[in-house]
This record gives structure tokens, C-alpha cells and sequence, in this order.
């Protein structure tokens, strides 16, 4: 049983597992996905991609980031029936450029990043907040600055 | 108007004079006249023959006197000012000449320099100058001036003649403006300050100041965390942008979190050239953001096609020009911005005792907070018996810990003083306070509570410290971790607000202090939709706050709505996060979990102390519970062992706080709970949503 005690102002309660076994009937307010105020996830609600999304990291906004941002557009917006295929100039020109930054973009990794933004942003055009179930597999994203997923955005 | 006034001035007693005489001939009159009306008037004119007559001429001479005067002063100093108009226009040409004489030898840097202002540097004297024009404001106006902005024209490399530069103004200046009338009045049209856009103040400076670009789109001034989210946040949603970062720190932007944490637990000694750690994943990364070759230099930052961040180091903003976009740095060079953003942090505050205590002391102490303040602790640590810190807050537990550790191998004696009862007394409920100062006296620290410095000397190469209620503590170097004192130096040349309750800018929401002015990071105090004005001093707050500043820099208008988190670890038991506000004077309601017989001494707790917690995606986060291999829960399972657990901080019955103590991963529940600031009659069900006894 849990049992409680009161220190002046402060209260201190002890639960055991069974205690907190039953589920919560505490009431939290509804989530509106568009509300233009929250974190975006990588694909705003209008279905553009994001590029302040924490999840890229730095690779919006660093030497190659007009060429990611390029490549990865061309992706996302591709309607082809191989997703992308015609896609190849963009991604080859984002290659050569982090090539030349091999600092920021350490090369083992960099070929991880495009497949899994692929696969991901696939599955992202669902409700933004799970559009971060991205993020997991971004963590080997390119440079040091590793953007690995936070919570902040995964309801567990 | 001056003139006039001199005039007067000079005129006015003789005036004053002349007019009393006049008022009491008119008087005398009167009065004659009134009293005697049946007198015949020719007798008693003033101008009469007789009597009056010599008054009246003394009188006539000294007015006819004066006025002669009055004219010939006038005409003199309307000459003289004519005069010394000619002196200065042809001392500023003269200047302008031996700055192209200068300017001949380096043509080429300043070339790229002067690229976008002056494309077409051509000898004509014509040519140039409409590029002035071509400036958004016609300040050409500016030019005949007397003020050494006046310099547009520098540019052009041909070596113009006195005369006909005097001339051009008139030349090239748009019809509306006649240049002389303007000029005889008092230069002080706000429009002119828009000259200085264009200018470098090249012909004054050395080519150092070549390197720095004139007009930025994009100024940040200060070069940390927060400044670098904005700059990320710029870069991303602004294709092409240019960037400029300034910052008085001679590094690149970097996190401060593990200069009191994880540096010091790294095995590698050369750790303080490195400044690398090991992270919860093991994975080792710098605590630089980017390393230097994701920057661009500054000078290449004007021509860059593609934009870019440039960072500025080791020069500081020391006044601010509102009206006229543009700063001023501390080499007198002017860099003028489209949007500006004030990330400037603060600087650590002292003790009053110990500025009063002398130089012998001052060497003895540390301020901790930068990269210099670290390496050099780090050394001095390693060559002395004993070390204080003064403080009981974050920073002071963290390196007191920290330290602590270190003392274990090296003998050092750490001592911890602080005016309040235990170790985070200021954000922890008093239970768990005293839990922790009683985790932190076993990492090897010396707690000293209820400490009230009185005065601190140095004797015999050691600092003594005389506590007010009669204590002596005899230690051989200090660091003071007393406060963070925001700095807002910038506040007055800029005519920006300062909050008197928190310290720093007062900033609206959206983080904007005026127009195209934004403040994020320490220095920021802003107002919080969910939870009222406050500035907050955390890493994550940083990051978040420079982003949302970033977003509203590029058009966003965005509100701070996402709660930033902070977290803090103090030795390898404790480990908690926290979102919102966190202060100890709250009630507050502690759920925690208790151990049952059930309960095997497994992997509960999480390693902590071994990597970055932020819930922004530009950290790691440390997610995985390492296996703890101590036995000790399993024996110490009494009903006070707050192993882990929520603790809710009330504000009249709404959350406006919540710590997970020991319990990971969590932060989106108590995020939300937060942000729907409801009032919930039950916490226990609210702390059911945590599942804190899982891991």
C-alpha cells in the first residue's frame, strides 16, 4: 500500500507497482496536430519538409545545405514509381560536396543518412509527433554534432 | 540658431539697459501727465530743450551705440563660420587624398571587401559616385557634411581633386536636396547614420579591419549556445543566408554543460587540449558544436554564393546603434545588420567579500564558466591540498562532485560551502536536499552548510575564510559559484528595457526587444505564455530559445511555447531532469517508488554523469539505463529511500513544475502535463502516467 507524509509544504507519497497498476484517470487535454505553435516534426502539416527540424542536425544549415536541401526536396516531392530516381544529379552533387568536408560529413556514415530518409520520411506523413520515430535511426546522421532523438517528441 | 542666441545673449544686458532708461522716461511721462494734465506738455516733453535734452542724447547714443555693435558682432560671426566651413571641407579632402594614396598599394584586398558596394571600381570620379545612391536611404546628403562618415567616397580608387569633390556632392545629389542650406544646419538628420552602411572606415583602420564584413544580413552578437541554435536556425529555413557571429571568447561556439561534468570524469589526460568526451553511447565528440571548417571566414562571408556562418572571434560589441542598424566593436570598426540577435550569456558573479579582499585572493579564485576557466582549474587542481567552492547551486554540486572524485587519486581536500541547508537547496524540496548533500559528502566532499562568508584574506599562501558565525576554513584556492549576472552592457546604447526582477533584456514572446532585435539565452528575460515572465539559465533553454529566435529572425513569429528542460547529475546515484519551474519556496508533491520484497537488486538506476541529457535534438540523449552493479539499493530499501520518483511543483494547484528523479525518458509526459496547466484534484494518478516503476 502506498503510504504518505507531509513535511510542511511538501508531500511525499510512496507507491509500490501495484499501486500505480491501475490506469491513470488523470485527463490530459487533446493534442491538435496543427497547431502552429508546437515543435514540427520533419513534415509540416501542409506536407513541406521542415529543414529547422532538430532531427537533420546541422545538415540543412552547413556548407553542403543547399545541395542536401536539393536532393532531399527532389526526393520528397518525387512521384516517380522508384521514389527518387530521378533524383540521382542532387544526391551525386550532395555526395561530392560533403566529400570535401569529410570533418563534418565522416564518409561511413553519410551513406546511411539518404536511405534512411527515405524510408522515413514514408512513414512521416503521419501525425508530426511521429514523424520523430525518424529520429532513432538519424543518430548516426553525419558530423560530430549528433542529433540524437530526444523524447520530446515520442509519446510513450 | 546659435548664433542668434550668442547675439542675444551679448545684446541682452545693453538691451535690458536701454529699456529700463526708455521705461522710466515713458513712466516719468505718464506720471506727469497724470498728475498734472492741466499743464501745458511742451514744458514737460522729454525732448524738450531743456532738462531732458541731455539725458535724451546719452540715451540716443548708447541705443545707436549698441545696435552698431549688434550688427558689426553679427556680421563677424556668420564670416567666421563661413570660414571654418571652407577649412573643414578641404581637410577632409586633403584626408580623403592620403587615403587613396594609401589605397593604391592594397587594391586588392580591398576588392573583395568593397565587391558588393563599389562593384565597378573605375578611375571616373562619376562613376562612383552614384553608387552612393544607390544606398536604400539618399543619404548622399551626408556627404558634404562635416562628419568623418562622409567618407563614401574612399571608395573610389581614382584620387578626386579637392574642389571638385566639394562640387560633386552637388553634382550628384538628387535635385530635392540643396546641399548649402542643409549643410549650415546642424547635421543631425537621422537619415545620415545610413552612410555608414556603405562605408568601412577604411581610410582610418589597418587591413585587420579588412577582414570584417561591413553590413550583415544576419548579426549575432555573442558566440554561444544560443547564438549558434539561431545561426542553425537561420541557415536552415533562409537558403543562402549570411550569418555573421561576434563574440568577445576566443573559441568557436561550444556547450558548456561538460565543462563541469563530463570533462573532468575523462580518463585521457591531454583532455584539456582535446576538450573531448565520452558520451552515454560511447561515442566521443567534441564540445565544439561544428569544427572550424563548418564556418567560413568572415571576410569570404559578403561573396559567399551560398551563404554561410562566419564567426568573429575575440571582438566585442561595445555599442549599439538602433536607429541606425549597425554596431560598433571595441577596435572601432561598424558593422551595420538587417537582423540583429543579442545572445550575449553574462558573466559569473562574485562574492562582495572577496572583491573587497584583495589581490592575493583574486589570484587564488576562480570565476567558473569558460573554456580557460576550465584548463586552468583543471591544472591548479592537480597542485594543490584544498580547494572550496562557494556556492550550493548547480554549477557549485556539479564541480564540487566532480572534484570530489578526483580527490580520491589525488589526496586534494574539496570543501563545499553554501548559505542554505543542503546541496540544491534553492530548487529541491528540503527532503530531498538533505538526500543529496548526503550523496554528494560521499563522492569525498566536505559540506560546510548555513554558510555566510564574512570576509576572506590571504595568509602565509593560504586564503583564509571567516564565516559569520565565527567558522575558519583555511583552503588554498576558491571558486566562487555564486550566480550568473546576465549581461545587458549593450542595454543602454540601445535603448533596450532591463527587467529589474530577473536581470537581462525584457523581451516580448516572440523574443523581440524592438523591431529588427531579438535576445535569446541567459541574457534573455521573456515572457513565457504557460508560465509568466522568467529568464531561465539553463543549456536546453539556450538551444530552444536561440532556435525559436532564429525562426522569428527569418519571419516565424512564433511564441516560446515549447518548454526547454534542464538536468543535472551529482555523482553516479543521482541523476534528474526538469522541466518548467523548479523552486523549492513552491509546495510541492513527491511520488516515489517504493521498494517492495519483490524488488531484486537489478538495473534500476541510470549511469548518470556520462553523457549529455537535453532533450533538444542538437545533444545526445543519454537513454539507455546502464546496469548498475552496486548491491546497495537492495540493503539501504527502507521506506526514505528516494530512489526514484516525480516530484510536481504547485503554483495555486496547477503543475507548474516537475523533476524526474532518476527516471529517464520521460520528458514528453511531464512536457504535456505542463503545457495543459490544468489543475488536477489526484497527482498520484498524475504520476501513474510516468510508470515510474519501470525503467
Amino acid at each position: 500500500m502506498s503510504y504518505c507524509r507531509q513535511e510542511g509544504k511538501d508531500r511525499i507519497i510512496f507507491v509500490t507497482k501495484e499501486d500505480h497498476e491501475t490506469p491513470s484517470n488523470a485527463e490530459l487535454i487533446a493534442e491538435d496536430p496543427d497547431d502552429p505553435y508546437e515543435e514540427q516534426g520533419l513534415i509540416l502539416p501542409n506536407g513541406d519538409i521542415n529543414w529547422n527540424c532538430p532531427c537533420l542536425g546541422g545538415m540543412a544549415s552547413g556548407p553542403c545545405g543547399s545541395q542536401f536541401k536539393e536532393a532531399f526536396s527532389c526526393f520528397h516531392y518525387s512521384k516517380e514509381e522508384v521514389k527518387g530516381s530521378e533524383c540521382i544529379d542532387n544526391f551525386r552533387n550532395m555526395q561530392e560536396c560533403m566529400q570535401r568536408y569529410p570533418e563534418l560529413y565522416p564518409q561511413e556514415e553519410e551513406k546511411e543518412s539518404s536511405p534512411q530518409a527515405d524510408s522515413d520520411s514514408g512513414s512521416a506523413s503521419a501525425a508530426p509527433p511521429e514523424s520523430s520515430t525518424l529520429t532513432p535511426e538519424t543518430d548516426s546522421t553525419p558530423g560530430p554534432d549528433n542529433t540524437l532523438p530526444t523524447d520530446n517528441q515520442t509519446v510513450s | 540658431m546659435l548664433k542668434c542666441r550668442t547675439v542675444w545673449r551679448k545684446l541682452a544686458p545693453l538691451a535690458r539697459a536701454s529699456s529700463t532708461v526708455c521705461r522710466q522716461n515713458v513712466r516719468r511721462t505718464g506720471l506727469t501727465h497724470g498728475r498734472l494734465p492741466a499743464q501745458v506738455p511742451a514744458a514737460h516733453m522729454s525732448t524738450g530743450p531743456t532738462g531732458g535734452g541731455r539725458e535724451n542724447q546719452l540715451y540716443f547714443l548708447l541705443v545707436g551705440v549698441t545696435c552698431v555693435g549688434a550688427g558689426v558682432y553679427a556680421y563677424r560671426t556668420v564670416k567666421g563660420d563661413q570660414l571654418r566651413y571652407q577649412d573643414r571641407i578641404d581637410e577632409i579632402s586633403s584626408r580623403q587624398e592620403k587615403f587613396n594614396t594609401e589605397n593604391s598599394d592594397t587594391p586588392s584586398e580591398s576588392e573583395p571587401v568593397l565587391a558588393a558596394e563599389s562593384v565597378e571600381a573605375t578611375e571616373t570620379q562619376v562613376v562612383p559616385k552614384p553608387e552612393p545612391q544607390a544606398e536604400p536611404v539618399p543619404e548622399s546628403e551626408a556627404e558634404p557634411s562635416p562628419e568623418p562618415q562622409a567618407e563614401p567616397l574612399p571608395e573610389e580608387p581614382s584620387p578626386p581633386v579637392p574642389d571638385a569633390e566639394v562640387e560633386a556632392p552637388s553634382e550628384t545629389t538628387e535635385p530635392p536636396l540643396a546641399e548649402e542650406p542643409v549643410v549650415e544646419a546642424p547635421p543631425e538628420e537621422p537619415a545620415e547614420p545610413h552612410a555608414v552602411p556603405v562605408v568601412e572606415e577604411v581610410g582610418e583602420s589597418t587591413p585587420v579591419s579588412l577582414k570584417v564584413p561591413s553590413h550583415t544580413p544576419y548579426l549575432l552578437i555573442g558566440g554561444g549556445t544560443a547564438s549558434f541554435a539561431a545561426a542553425r536556425s537561420i541557415r536552415a529555413r533562409d537558403p543562402d543566408a549570411k550569418v555573421l557571429i561576434v563574440t568577445d571568447e576566443p573559441d568557436l561556439p561550444y556547450m558548456r554543460p561538460p565543462l563541469s561534468k563530463e570533462l573532468w570524469f575523462s580518463d585521457d589526460p591531454s583532455v584539456t587540449e582535446t576538450l573531448r568526451f565520452k558520451q552515454w553511447n560511447g561515442k566521443e565528440r567534441s564540445i565544439y558544436f561544428q569544427p572550424a571548417s563548418f564556418y567560413i571566414n568572415p571576410e569570404e562571408l559578403e561573396g559567399a554564393e551560398n551563404g554561410g556562418v562566419a564567426v568573429l572571434t575575440g571582438r566585442k560589441v561595445v555599442h549599439m546603434d538602433v536607429r541606425g542598424n549597425k554596431v560598433k566593436l571595441d577596435d572601432d570598426t561598424e558593422i551595420s545588420y538587417d537582423k540583429c540577435l543579442i545572445a550575449t550569456g553574462g558573466v559569473p558573479r562574485n562574492l562582495q567579500v572577496m572583491e573587497r579582499a584583495g589581490e592575493e585572493v583574486m589570484k587564488r579564485t576562480t570565476l567558473f564558466r569558460k573554456v580557460d576557466d576550465f584548463k586552468s582549474l583543471d591544472k591548479v587542481s592537480r597542485n594543490i591540498k584544498s580547494i572550496t567552492i562557494i556556492g550550493g547551486g548547480f554549477l557549485g554540486s556539479e564541480l564540487a562532485c566532480a572534484l570530489g572524485r578526483r580527490s580520491n587519486d589525488s589526496g586534494l581536500e574539496v570543501i563545499q560551502m553554501y548559505p542554505e541547508k543542503g546541496n540544491m537547496g534553492k530548487v529541491l524540496p528540503e527532503y530531498l536536499s538533505n538526500w543529496t548533500t548526503e550523496k554528494v559528502k560521499r563522492e569525498g566532499v566536505k559540506i560546510i552548510s548555513e554558510a555566510l562568508v564574512k570576509s576572506v584574506t590571504c595568509k602565509d599562501d593560504k586564503v583564509e575564510i571567516l564565516l559569520k558565525d565565527g567558522r575558519l576554513v583555511k583552503t588554498d584556492h576558491i571558486v566562487a559559484a555564486v550566480g550568473l549576472e546576465p549581461n545587458v552592457d549593450l542595454a543602454k546604447s540601445a535603448g533596450l528595457e532591463v527587467d529589474s526582477d530577473f536581470g537581462g533584456f525584457r523581451v516580448n514572446a516572440e523574443l523581440q526587444a524592438r523591431s529588427n532585435i531579438w535576445v535569446a539565452g541567459d541574457a534573455a528575460c521573456f515572457y513565457d505564455i504557460r508560465l509568466g515572465r522568467r529568464r531561465v539559465e539553463h543549456h536546453d533553454h539556450a538551444v530552444v530559445s536561440g532556435r525559436l529566435a532564429g525562426e522569428n529572425m527569418t519571419g516565424a513569429n512564433k511564441p516560446y511555447w515549447h518548454q526547454s528542460m534542464f538536468w543535472s547529475d551529482l555523482g553516479p546515484d543521482v541523476g534528474y531532469e526538469a522541466i518548467g519551474i523548479v523552486d523549492s519556496s513552491l509546495p510541492t508533491v513527491g511520488v516515489f517508488a517504493k521498494a517492495t520484497s519483490k524488488d531484486t537488486p537489478r538495473a534500476a538506476t541510470e549511469k548518470s554523469g556520462t553523457g549529455i541529457r537535453s532533450e533538444s535534438e542538437t545533444e545526445d540523449t543519454a537513454t539507455s539505463p546502464v546496469a548498475s552493479s552496486t548491491p546497495a539499493p537492495s540493503v539501504e530499501q527502507h521506506r526514505d529511500d528516494y530512489g526514484k520518483g516525480v516530484i510536481f511543483y504547485l503554483r495555486d494547484k496547477v503543475v507548474v513544475g516537475i523533476i524526474l528523479w532518476n527516471v529517464f525518458n520521460r520528458m514528453p509526459i511531464a512536457r504535456k502535463i505542463i503545457k495543459d496547466g490544468e489543475e488536477h484534484a489526484d497527482l498520484n494518478e498524475v504520476a501513474k502516467l510516468f510508470n515510474i516503476h519501470e525503467d
